[in-house]
């Protein structure tokens, strides 16, 4: 322990002097974003805010990794959540990549050494759905920014345009395990809008946050919620939601159709531009993912008939209350399903919660994730992974921690597209991870350090290296180094 | 109108301000099982009164816990429990709850834990009274080790009176094991209270604490209306009684440092005995706290300062109270929450971070079992594993905070339960799919 301190603390020295690591070539955001910008030029009448043009970028990412040091972590217990967990083994990273995993590693001498007896590495968290930044704390009215809950349809908005990057929640979560959000309009449309995929990092702008080259999402929401809030305008029943959901689809495919001849041949003017149906044509072409939050299973299984009736797919149900009931069809459609481990009973809706959901559902071959949707139950996801994973063994599923750490890591990762990235403790992904003060399935474990591409972004021991929010100067005592 | 993605932004209140009860505190026998004779034996026993012992039996008859120790003889007629490498502990005790009075939280006619009251006063509403034996939550809590839950009403300047309840088959007569055990009000929530400033609001309390002095003075001239006119009602005032003669505790919902020292100084001044819910910052004044033998209850997962009255909330409050003396009972969720009710089970989880926290493991075992038993008056029957006690029993395959421990026995009134519950009904319908009503 000792020696783990005073590693950490020359770790801290080095990567300052170090500056800032450099983002290998090909690494930069994915984005089409020069595409967008010479087929602006090529029709040099139109500014690129004229057009609507697929995979457009025009808040791009700014995001670049913290400095970092080489660094290996010994003799840890590590959860790869790519196979089998390895009993004393050693992870190295560099350049903001891991370079080895496995019962000894190959590590230069200037590289820094932590030890890890007794303890455990994974992969860092992912959240799939989070509100953070868009329901920021302390939860007054102002800082309430995460439903434009005056129209059922609002695919013309984006998450990140309300994201307050000093939210304290952010450094809560981060110290909790988590590296990446992804975060999304809430629940009272049908279609809420763009989500974003975010690093769980201080930064003075969300563009400072945002993941490079990660797709949007689009959040849609089933059920109780949209027919509340809508009662009086409609809809206000379930047969009304779908009706919304479907002329939705039916005008963005129209305006695809459109914009897509226009873009192959340039003929005349350019289609007038709609924001919210672009980002509709975009899930059309298959450039933006769908994030549907629904809670029953018929539903789920009405939802997934429109999808095909209009040629998208569902990625993944949240809040999936009733997933174990249709397992079997979301394994054969290929959608995930991310849950919560035990939240139920709040609502007609969410009757049917059983904690064995997560455990059911990945035994049928779906992709299975444990998510939040709270800003306290994303600090702990670990701990939600191990009450299911135990529900799961009290049914007879023998749910191995190798199967459970998955449910936090890499399917999550694959929700969101980026499971080549991160999600898993593989050699060539980004070293997003996580240090733990003993088995992350007990009740007991801390989070105790976490890196994200490398860079060390957190240390519970050590309160230099925890980030505190603008808000929270003066406001919130700081207890940094406060625990025991 | 709330629409939205996360249940619920807020987390209700539990607790609220309140004074008393009239009448006398009324305690009902447990159902004793039949007359039966159970021992426990050879388990690492958490008599939580005491020390551990090893390999330690714990005898049960008719109800009532009868022996614990090592050496205990067992009688040839007792039906035998083999504990061996198991831990036993009293049942758990959930102290701010609304099981059994809010079923489905976004369904009006399943939630009877929030009276409308009279200018935001509801003392003389007893929450037992709307409460539902038959309530689905009611199994899950029980097959995972709560066999008692204090249930609270909330809502207003004075939410009504809480009751200590067994979580056992039958009707809430059979349930109730105490009522009231305290009157619930508040100290830090203008919108419950339904006033605009936080003076304002203590205002009000003290006129209520006062009027309620001197209508126990001038009863009779009050029948005889002889009495200047008081704002609170006569069932009110009637129930408010205790709590101005010390008798009942006021369980002040108050998270803001300066609202507990606001709540400190108005027990001084009426002589009233509190205990703090909530307490998001009061390990600011802990040492207040200790002084006044203000108990404190309190979730061991809030770090986020989610309200202006929360900005100190952090995870080491339990910790840090324990520390400086104050007697710390752990709730769920901070004794709140919409899917609360369902998740009373949690209380185990909320125990486990506190020791992660910092709070000592046995403290933590004392914060879910004895200290709320005390706090409640309750802890001559309810709490530990001692003879004569309410044979609330729970026998666990380890630890009890760890998850993948499990509750292999649970006792109430002495009698074990293990019934499915709808939640197991649900898993085990779709366990193979498709589900056999669905099957062609």
């Amino acid at each position: 322990m000792r020696t783990a301190a005073i590693v950490l603390a020359a770790a801290v020295v080095l990567g300052c002097a170090t500056g800032r690591a450099t983002r290998p070539a090909g690494e930069s955001p994915a984005t089409p974003r020069s595409d967008s910008a010479q087929s602006a030029s090529a029709t040099p009448d139109y500014g690129p805010g004229a057009l609507s043009l697929p995979n457009a970028d025009p808040f791009p990412s700014t995001y670049k990794p913290f400095p970092s040091r080489p660094t290996v972590i010994r003799n840890a217990t590590i959860f790869t959540a790519a196979g089998p967990h390895i009993e004393h083994g050693s992870v190295y990273i560099r350049d903001g990549k891991i370079v080895a995993v496995g019962a000894t590693v190959n590590a230069p001498p200037d590289a820094i050494v932590i030890d890890g007896t007794g303890k455990y590495v994974t992969p860092g968290i992912i959240d799939v759905h989070s509100h953070l930044g868009v329901y920021a704390a302390p939860g007054v009215q102002a800082l309430s920014d995460g439903n434009e809950a005056t129209n059922p349809v609002t695919a013309n908005v984006w998450a990140e345009h309300s994201v307050w990057p000093q939210d304290p929640q952010f450094p809560r979560n981060l110290a909790g395990g988590v590296t990446t959000l992804q975060v999304l309009p809430g629940s009272a449309n049908l279609i809420g809008g763009r989500s974003v995929v975010l690093k769980v990092v201080p930064a003075r702008t969300v563009q400072g946050m945002k993941y490079p080259g990660a797709k949007y999402g689009l959040k849609m929401a089933c059920g109780e919620n949209p027919k509340r809030v809508y009662a009086n305008r409609g809809p206000s029943t379930r047969m009304g939601n779908v009706a919304g959901y479907r002329n939705a689809w039916i005008q963005a495919e129209d305006y695809r159709r459109r914009w897509d001849k226009w873009l192959a041949d340039r003929k005349g003017e350019p289609p007038k531009r709609d924001l919210g149906l672009e980002t509709l044509a975009e899930v059309l072409r298959g450039h933006i993912l769908v994030h549907n939050h629904c809670y029953r299973a018929d539903e789920m299984a009405q939802m997934i008939d429109i999808a095909h009736e209009f040629g998208y797919k569902v990625r993944a149900f949240h809040h999936g209350i009733e997933a174990y009931k249709i397992a079997d069809l979301l394994a054969r459609e290929g959608i995930g399903a991310a849950v919560w481990a035990d939240w139920g009973g709040f609502k007609m809706e969410a009757m049917d919660a059983v904690r064995a959901n997560l455990a059911l559902v990945d035994k049928a071959g779906v992709r299975a994730m444990i998510h939040s949707d709270d800003p306290s139950g994303s600090q702990r996801l670990n701990q939600e992974a191990a009450k299911a994973m135990a529900a799961g063994r009290a049914i007879g599923i023998d749910i191995s921690e190798d199967q459970a750490i998955k449910w936090l890591t890499i399917n999550p990762a694959w929700a969101l597209d980026l499971d080549k990235e991160i999600g898993s403790l593989e050699p060539g992904k980004h070293a997003d991870l996580v240090l733990w003060s003993s088995d992350p399935f007990s009740v007991y474990s801390r989070a105790e350090k976490v890196w994200i591409d490398g860079a060390l972004m957190y240390d519970r021991l050590d309160p230099t290296e925890q980030w505190r929010t603008d808000f929270e100067l003066g406001f919130v005592p700081d207890n940094r180094g406060g625990s025991k | 109108m709330a629409a939205t993605t996360r249940r619920a932004r807020q987390r209700p209140r539990i607790a609220r301000t309140a004074m008393a009860v009239a009448g006398a505190i009324v305690f009902s026998l447990p159902v004793t099982a039949a007359a039966q004779t159970i021992a426990i034996t050879g388990g690492r026993v958490f008599p939580v009164s005491g020390p551990p012992i090893d390999n330690a039996t714990v005898l049960i008859r008719d109800g009532r816990i009868v022996a614990v120790g090592a050496n205990v003889t067992v009688p040839a007629n007792a039906q035998r429990v083999d504990a061996t490498g198991k831990w036993v502990t009293p049942g758990l005790i959930d102290a701010a709850t609304q099981l059994g009075a809010v079923e489905i939280g976004a369904v009006p006619d399943t939630r009877e834990a929030s009276a409308r009251g009279q200018d935001a006063v509801a003392a003389a509403f007893r929450v037992s009274d709307g409460l539902n034996p038959a309530s689905v939550m009611i199994t899950p809590a029980r097959n995972e080790g709560v066999t008692s839950v204090v249930v609270v009403p909330s809502g207003n300047l004075v939410s009504g009176q809480a009751a200590f309840i067994d979580l056992v088959h039958g009707s809430a007569h059979d349930m109730v094991a105490a009522s009231p055990v305290a009157m619930v009000g508040e100290v830090g929530n203008k919108r419950a209270a339904n006033v605009s400033a936080r003076g304002e609001l203590l205002m009000r309390l003290r006129e209520l604490l006062e009027d309620t002095r001197a209508y126990a003075q001038h009863r009779a001239a009050y029948e005889q209306g002889n009495t200047r006119s008081y704002r609170a009602s006569r069932l009110d005032l009637d129930a408010m009684i205790p709590v101005v003669q010390g008798r009942l505790p006021l369980l002040v919902e108050a998270d803001k440092a300066s609202d507990i020292v606001a709540a400190l100084d108005l027990a001084r001044e009426f002589g009233l005995k509190i205990m703090i819910g909530g307490g998001a910052e009061a390990w600011m004044v802990a040492d207040d706290l200790s002084r006044a033998h203000v108990p404190v209850l309190t979730g061991a997962m809030n770090n986020i300062p989610d309200a202006f009255a929360t900005l100190g909330q952090r995870q080491e409050n339990a910790a840090l109270l324990q520390k400086a003396g104050v007697q710390v009972i752990l709730i769920g969720n901070a004794g709140g929450g919409d899917e609360e009710a369902f998740n009373v089970r949690n209380i185990k989880q909320e125990a486990g971070n506190a020791v992660a926290y910092g709070l000592p493991w046995d403290a933590a075992l004392r914060a879910v079992t004895l200290a709320p038993a005390e706090a409640f008056g309750v802890s001559d029957r309810y709490g530990s594993l001692a003879p004569g006690k309410v044979a609330n029993v729970v026998v666990w395959s380890g630890d009890p905070f760890e998850f993948t421990t499990r509750a292999e026995h649970v006792f109430v009134h002495g009698e074990e339960h293990r019934e499915p519950s709808r939640q197991d009904m649900l898993t085990e319908r779709y366990k193979t799919l498709p589900p056999d009503y669905d099957r062609p």
